[in-house]
């Protein structure tokens, strides 16, 4: 304390409305199958998402800004993540959690969508079948990261890998 | 009761319905005529020694590609468990490739409706006067039926959008006594 | 089914009214199948009048992921971790079922020290199963505690699993034969440790809920089912046990040594959801008893059998002699072949009875299999569960009927 310290600081808007977004996340978790229990071991007390300000779990994407697809996604659910993707206001960022949304995991069948980029476009794969808690709050971080740096990371909105199907 | 004793029970009350016995491990098989179905499957579930409650399972088996078969294409098979005596017992039917239908057990058991379901679903066996015989697996816009042997598993097929359940629905407003 | 609810106070235009007869007047829902608490995707369409709940339609599906025909492409071993993934929430009970199953078609006996450990895991893998579910309908009710009280418990004994064999979740750790390793040397301490923690847990949910007035008023006399609509519908395990039936697979068609422990089976009496809850938090505690028993009676010795069909060699002699190294290279490449037969083996899973019946031709791959999954049957009755109650109920009652999506739709 004392007349050398300034008592104010500057910065830039667009800095101060991306530390506001990334540190209070509301999260949507679509979550299908068994990589929705290892979501939940993240949002309990052991491994605690809330620490990240994503404590609020929204089941409503017109709330939220982080949608989460945490499980396998077929043909009959997909239909419903496309319409759930298109609820949610901008901005919004995609997590894809778990090889059987990034990629179908090991069910190349005749049900399974061989991963969501052929129907939403992602922002952070995460691996694992189920992937660990760690790995969870690891995406969490790197959403953070892209949030703040939006500059020289490259949008997600403009990436879907050959989408499959014009809802 | 035992294998043979049971065996005894339902060849005496439907001499010409059984085709054949087998052994699965321990479980009594029988092999039953498609046509005679119901009325075995009754005659299990209200006979007092029999006492056959429990509808375990449906499996709809395909046989095309199986070794030395000589049968017909499609098999479907019934589990059923005495809560009551404590046996169980498997009855095997035999459906042609051309018309695999057989009559269904709704009015009996009440799981086989679902179970009758997923067999149409999956195996495509039609199971005559179902009260609501649709897909309950794959999505509505599916076409054909992926256990089938000559389905081939990567055969992937879109859905452009989810059904409205409006004809399921009406129909039970109309029991309820909406119109 | 319940009653019409009883109006509060008279009105003119208010619950006493007659009921509309015009399903134009009705409003049309759909409950899931992205929905916090469906528990998994299911879409569950109704009709409602007011808060009543007057049809409703079910569709699931939503979680088909072709395990069956899955199954037919991959080798017998291969199909271990597809069946991981049925319940997800109690993994390991799915691999003894399935190791069972082909261990049978196989006429093989597994060790006994492995049969001790599948008894183990088996029924930690309940105590799970029962918390997530009993948690996850509390958390429907409005009651979060539990759902932490219960989570934390179950950290623990994730910790015991990962040690055992990796995974926390997908475990697949029986292998036809045995189990994929020995235990670690200090398991049983361990087991002992965390199963205090369990029953600190469920001393903590049971004080929270067990008197509690809102608890009591929203699961006494809902949704109730009686004993012969349950046996018609094939219910089995803690849904049937709470209507009032007796049976259960460890007592009735006993399996590895089930037949020497002492243990009870708590049973309902109305079949409401009260009832179902409490049957699983009863199962809870002879879980914990079954596994100090197991703990204090598993002897030494391999646990896995020395059957040369199934087992792997040890190592210094698939690299030492030419023998061994054949019988691995037959054990990977062509696989466990039994011999051309139907079998259907259950086992008492968490949900109830979960079967698989397995049609071998002889080769490496399984013919047909098919999982018996005992939420299939729950969710059958559902409709008739709910019609006649309010939303509010409907969400707890599909809460205790324990569907896990993953086993329904496989």
């Amino acid at each position: 304390m004392g007349m050398t310290e300034v008592p104010y600081f500057t910065t830039r808007v667009d800095a101060v409305a991306a530390w506001g977004r990334k540190n209070s996340l509301w999260p949507m978790v679509f979550g299908t199958a068994c990589c929705a229990i290892e979501f939940m071991a993240v949002a309990d007390s052991v491994f605690d998402l809330s620490r990240f300000g994503a404590e609020l779990l929204r089941y409503s994407p017109r709330q939220a800004d982080l949608l989460i697809v945490a499980g396998t996604v077929t043909f009959k659910q997909a239909p419903i993540l496309k319409q759930i993707y298109d609820q949610m206001p901008d901005p919004k960022w995609v997590v894809s959690m778990g090889v059987c949304a990034s990629s179908g995991g090991f069910y190349n069948n005749y049900c399974t969508v061989q991963g969501i980029d052929q129907i939403i476009p992602v922002d952070v794969y995460i691996s694992g079948c189920p992937p660990r808690p760690e790995a969870i709050l690891e995406a969490i971080m790197k959403i953070q990261h892209k949030i703040a740096n939006p500059k020289t990371t490259p949008s997600a909105q403009f990436q879907v890998k050959e989408p499959h199907f014009d809802y | 009761m035992d294998a043979s004793a049971l065996l005894e029970t339902i060849k005496s009350k439907h001499p010409k319905t059984l085709l054949g016995s087998q052994d699965r491990f321990g479980v009594l098989e029988v092999s039953v005529d498609r046509t005679g179905l119901v009325d075995v499957a009754r005659t299990l579930r209200d006979e007092p020694e029999l006492a056959f409650e429990m509808l375990i399972d449906i499996v709809s088996i395909d046989y095309s590609q199986y070794p030395e078969w000589r049968g017909d294409r499609f098999g479907l098979t019934y589990l059923f468990k005495s809560l009551a005596k404590g046996h169980r017992l498997q009855v095997k039917v035999l459906l042609p490739e051309d018309a695999p239908s057989v009559n269904t057990l709704c009015q009996l058991w009440a799981n086989a409706n679902h179970l009758e379901r997923e067999a149409f679903d999956q195996m495509g066996i039609r199971f005559v006067s179902h009260p609501n015989l649709k897909r309950i697996l794959n999505h509505h816009e599916f076409i054909g039926h992926p256990l089938r042997k000559d389905y081939p598993i990567t055969q992937r097929q879109w859905l452009s959008a989810s059904q409205s359940l409006m004809d399921e629905m009406e129909p039970r407003l109309k029991e309820k006594g909406y119109t | 089914m319940r009653t019409e609810p009883q109006a509060p106070f008279e009105s003119s235009q208010g619950l006493n009214s007659p009921r509309p007869k015009d399903k134009r007047e009705l409003v049309y829902v759909n409950i899931g199948p992205s929905h916090p608490a469906t528990h998994g995707a299911l879409r569950t369409f109704c009709a409602l009048d007011g808060e009543t709940i007057v049809a409703a339609v079910m569709e699931q599906g939503y979680l088909h992921r072709g395990f069956e025909k899955d199954c037919e492409s991959h080798t017998f071993q291969q199909v271990i971790p597809y069946t991981d993934r049925l319940n997800y929430v109690s993994a390991m009970i799915n691999n003894v079922g399935f190791c069972k199953a082909v261990e049978r078609m196989l006429h093989l006996t597994i060790p006994d020290r492995a049969a001790y450990i599948r008894v183990v895991v088996s029924e930690l893998n309940r105590i799970i199963d029962h918390q997530v579910c009993v948690a996850a309908n509390l958390l429907d009710m409005g009651a979060l505690t539990n759902f932490w009280y219960f989570f934390n418990a179950r950290e623990k004994v994730y910790d015991i699993l990962e040690k055992l064999c990796g995974a926390r979740l997908t475990s697949s750790y029986t292998r036809i034969g045995g189990m994929a390793r020995d235990v670690y040397p200090q398991f049983a301490d361990e087991v002992k440790a965390v199963l205090k923690s369990v029953e600190q847990s469920l001393g903590d949910v049971l004080k929270l809920v067990e008197k509690n007035r809102i608890f009591l008023d929203r699961t006494r006399d809902v949704c109730p089912i009686s004993k012969e609509r349950a046996i018609a519908y094939g219910w089995t395990g803690p849904t049937l046990r709470a209507s009032g039936v007796e049976y259960d697979l460890r007592k009735v068609e006993p399996y590895y040594h089930y037949e020497d422990f002492k243990f009870e089976v708590p049973v309902g009496t109305k079949g409401d959801i009260y009832d179902r809850i409490f049957v699983r938090l009863y199962e809870m505690e002879e879980s914990i008893r079954i596994i100090h028993q197991a703990l204090d009676k598993m002897p030494q010795g391999p646990v896995m059998s020395d059957d040369k069909r199934v087992a792997l060699p040890p190592k210094q002699q698939t690299y030492g002699n030419i023998e061994g190294l054949m019988n691995h290279f037959k054990i990977i490449m062509h696989g466990i072949c039994p011999e051309p037969g139907e079998i259907y083996d259950a086992t008492e899973a968490a949900n109830g009875e979960l079967g698989f019946t397995i049609v071998s031709d002889g080769s490496k791959n399984p013919y047909r299999v098919k999982c018996r999954p005992p939420c299939f049957m729950n969710f059958a009755a559902f409709t008739e569960l709910i019609e006649g109650s309010m939303v509010a109920d409907a969400i707890i009652a599909l809460g205790s009927i324990n569907i896990i999506a993953g086993e329904l739709d496989r």
